[in-house]
């Protein structure tokens, strides 16, 4: 469904979505991984562009259009103001450490590829061959989701899960019916949003915080 | 018509609550409006029984018959819920614990909530009942935290984590069989509308089709509460307001069901019933031993209920897995009487916490002698929930395990009955101190308000006539269940 001219953009555009999955392993200032994260929504973006120039889709058009403006600007934007009003916002200690979590994305990425073969054998084509990236990026996000303590670190993790079914969406399928994707779009939108809101008033109550210190509920 | 009319009624209700400054009447209205969506769900199952109804709204939305089921148990436990929902938000204002202005947004979300419920029964479009579905982990989630306390908080945080993962597999899932029916299909623009996906389903790719089946297991499981992906559960009940919990518990897990019902009904055409049963039995024995092993320990009310019902899930789960048509009728059945009993009980464990001011067991014994009527709606309630007649759970427990051996699943449902007797020794043991206890010797009686215990009582009693007569369910019942099986 893609154009050969298109080929090579796409997956530099593609890759740059897995790369900075990986670098938000490596850094530690929430600030710096905000910021990561901003670039992985445009890379996203640009990937949906890429593939809706490449065949002419109207439709994928607008995708691309909204998943800019929201992933690259909007929920970014949303985040960075949780994170100024929290100086000194580092990961200080995840319950891995840096290194070993730059291993560990290797070897998700490995084992993405690996599970991918699958789907890329039923759709030979430029993109469809590069979905694994997405695979390997839903990976990572479970990966950070398990392994680290902030609140901000974990909204990072549910955002890289989700910018990584995006990315296979696109891949594999050129995108779900428009109304699917702006319906998708703005659930992403709100779960921030709320999740801000939930993050906001838990500093209020228990200033600065990890996660692990809500052990309340248990049995 | 219809359709539109199920899902503008609680809508405009949502949105007269959210600019109408709260006062009790506007709960009442809500409280109407979601008896107008029973109302209108049974007009609507009284037709899908006897027609095929049109796709309306371009494509988007549809109603057979177990969409009409689905707004049916809807109806009936918004009406339950939000009825209580005066109450709570009336007695969360005296306390000084609650202000207006989180009243508005508390009885706007429920419609909201509602609302959501509604679209992702009726929607024609896998992905739009997936929006639907991600929508209501939205909208519960300030209402988990309504009562703003740390534990609310972090049980909210925890619900909404989990659950946005959750969902977003099940995305991923979705996506995946659209793009198996891209390449069936052949052409590109392909479909997420259920009944073409149905007409294609012996073509779509197998290998595909499994690994998307448990991506929507493992993604919409979290929502319905199956093991190992209930942790949210227990905490998320057990913090929300009483209404809530009903809600919760009540209706979303089961209509996360639903969805897992749509997909499996694919994913049999597509691959045979063998794997995606193998998927949903161990799911389902997975979440009873899990509710059994946590439920002999359980202190509080609230949670014990919780785990009541993931233990409830599971059987759904199982019931699901035998895939017969008995067995599909008797898994709708027991999603009404479940959703009935559970609602009952939660709403009159909401009433136990404002009278006795703590949710743990240990400290309200003897509860049947001092408030005769709430203690006994919460006895017939737990009766119910256990499975004993004459409750409609017994018939349709009896009707899955009926079937489980039909199916050739006679050792799960084996399994699943020891797991129900650990279960039911457990809540007896936990019951028979709260409703019994050591009586209290100058214990002063105290009535309940019939504003409270009537329409508590009038859920009970339904789940009963049901559980008698199977009238006047039996046709919608057998409707729904073949077009899933």
């Amino acid at each position: 469904m893609t154009g050969s001219a298109y080929s090579g953009p796409l997956g530099l555009a593609a890759g740059a979505v897995l790369a900075c999955a990986v670098v938000t392993l490596w850094r530690r200032d929430l600030r710096a991984i905000v910021s990561v994260l901003a670039v992985q929504g445009t890379a996203l973006g640009i990937t949906a562009a890429l593939l809706a120039a490449g065949s002419r889709d109207i439709g994928l058009g607008i995708t691309a259009a909204v998943v800019l403006a929201a992933k690259g600007l909007i929920v970014p934007g949303l985040l960075r103001r949780l994170v100024r009003r929290d100086p000194g916002s580092r990961e200080t200690a995840p319950l891995v450490n840096v290194p070993a979590s730059l291993i560990a994305a290797a070897a998700l990425i490995v084992m993405a590829y690996l599970a991918g073969g699958k789907l890329t054998a039923l759709a030979p084509g430029t993109a469809a061959r590069l979905a694994p990236a997405g695979l390997a990026t839903v990976l990572i996000g479970f990966f950070m989701l398990a392994t680290r303590r902030k609140a901000v670190s974990q909204i990072v993790g549910l955002l890289l899960i989700d910018n990584g079914i995006a990315l296979t969406t696109f891949l594999l399928t050129a995108g779900v019916p428009l109304l699917v994707e702006l319906g998708a779009a703005l659930d992403v939108l709100l779960v921030v949003v709320v999740l801000r809101v939930l993050a906001t008033t838990m500093r209020a109550r228990l200033g600065p915080f990890d996660l692990d210190q809500l052990r309340e509920l248990h049995d | 018509m219809l359709i539109y009319a199920v899902l503008a009624v609680p809508i405009a209700a949502g949105a007269g609550a959210a600019v109408i400054p709260w006062r009790q009447a506007v709960s009442w209205a809500a409280a109407a409006a979601n008896g107008a969506v029973l109302i209108l769900g049974i007009a609507l199952a009284a037709a899908a029984t006897r027609r095929h109804l049109p796709v309306v709204a371009g494509g988007v939305l549809r109603a057979d018959a177990l969409s009409a089921f689905m707004v049916v148990v809807i109806g009936a436990i918004a009406l339950l819920a939000s009825w209580q929902s005066a109450r709570y938000l009336n007695a969360e204002i005296t306390r000084g614990a609650c202000t207006g202005r989180h009243a508005t947004l508390y009885t706007a979300l429920v419609q909201g909530f509602v609302s959501c419920m509604l679209v992702a029964v009726l929607a024609a479009n896998l992905g739009v009942m997936w929006v639907a579905v991600e929508a209501t982990t939205i909208a519960t989630t300030f209402l988990v935290g309504h009562r703003r306390t740390s534990g609310a908080l972090e049980a909210s945080w925890k619900y909404m984590v989990i659950c946005s993962v959750g969902v977003a597999l099940a995305f991923l899932g979705t996506v995946l069989i659209y793009f198996t029916a891209q390449h069936a299909t052949g052409h590109a623009a392909g479909s997420l509308d259920w009944t073409s996906l149905m007409a294609a389903a012996d073509r779509l790719n197998p290998g595909v089709v499994r690994l998307a089946m448990g991506l929507l297991i493992l993604g919409y499981g979290t929502k319905v509460g199956l093991a190992p992906m209930h942790s949210w559960l227990p905490d998320a009940h057990s913090q929300a307001p009483a209404p809530v919990s009903a809600l919760m518990s009540g209706v979303l897990l089961t209509v996360a069901f639903y969805a897992l019902l749509r997909f499996k009904a694919i994913a049999d055409g597509a691959l045979g019933p063998a794997y995606p049963r193998a998927l949903l039995v161990a799911a389902g024995l997975a979440s009873l031993a899990v509710a059994a092993s946590l439920l002999l320990t359980q202190r509080d009310y609230k949670r014990m209920l919780a785990y009541h019902s993931i233990e409830h899930m599971g059987l759904i789960a199982l019931g699901a897995a035998a895939g017969s048509s008995l067995a599909i009728a008797a898994v709708l059945l027991h999603i009404l009487g479940h959703g009935l009993a559970k609602g009952v009980l939660f709403l009159a464990s909401g009433e136990i916490l404002l009278a006795e001011g703590t949710s743990e067991i240990a400290k309200i014994p003897a509860l049947l002698s001092r408030r005769p009527v709430l203690g006994g709606i919460f006895g017939f309630g737990l009766i119910a929930l256990l499975g004993l007649p004459p409750f409609s759970l017994f018939a349709s427990e009896l009707n899955m395990v009926r079937a489980e051996f039909a199916a050739g699943l006679g050792w799960a449902a084996a399994i699943a009955l020891i797991c129900m007797a650990v279960i039911f020794a457990a809540v007896m043991a936990h019951g028979r101190h709260l409703l019994l206890g050591d009586a209290a010797p100058q214990g002063r009686r105290e009535a309940t308000p019939r504003v409270v215990a009537v329409p508590l009582a009038a859920g009970l009693i339904a789940c009963a006539v049901i559980g008698v007569s199977a009238w006047p369910l039996q046709p919608l019942l057998h409707a729904a269940a073949r077009v899933v099986s």
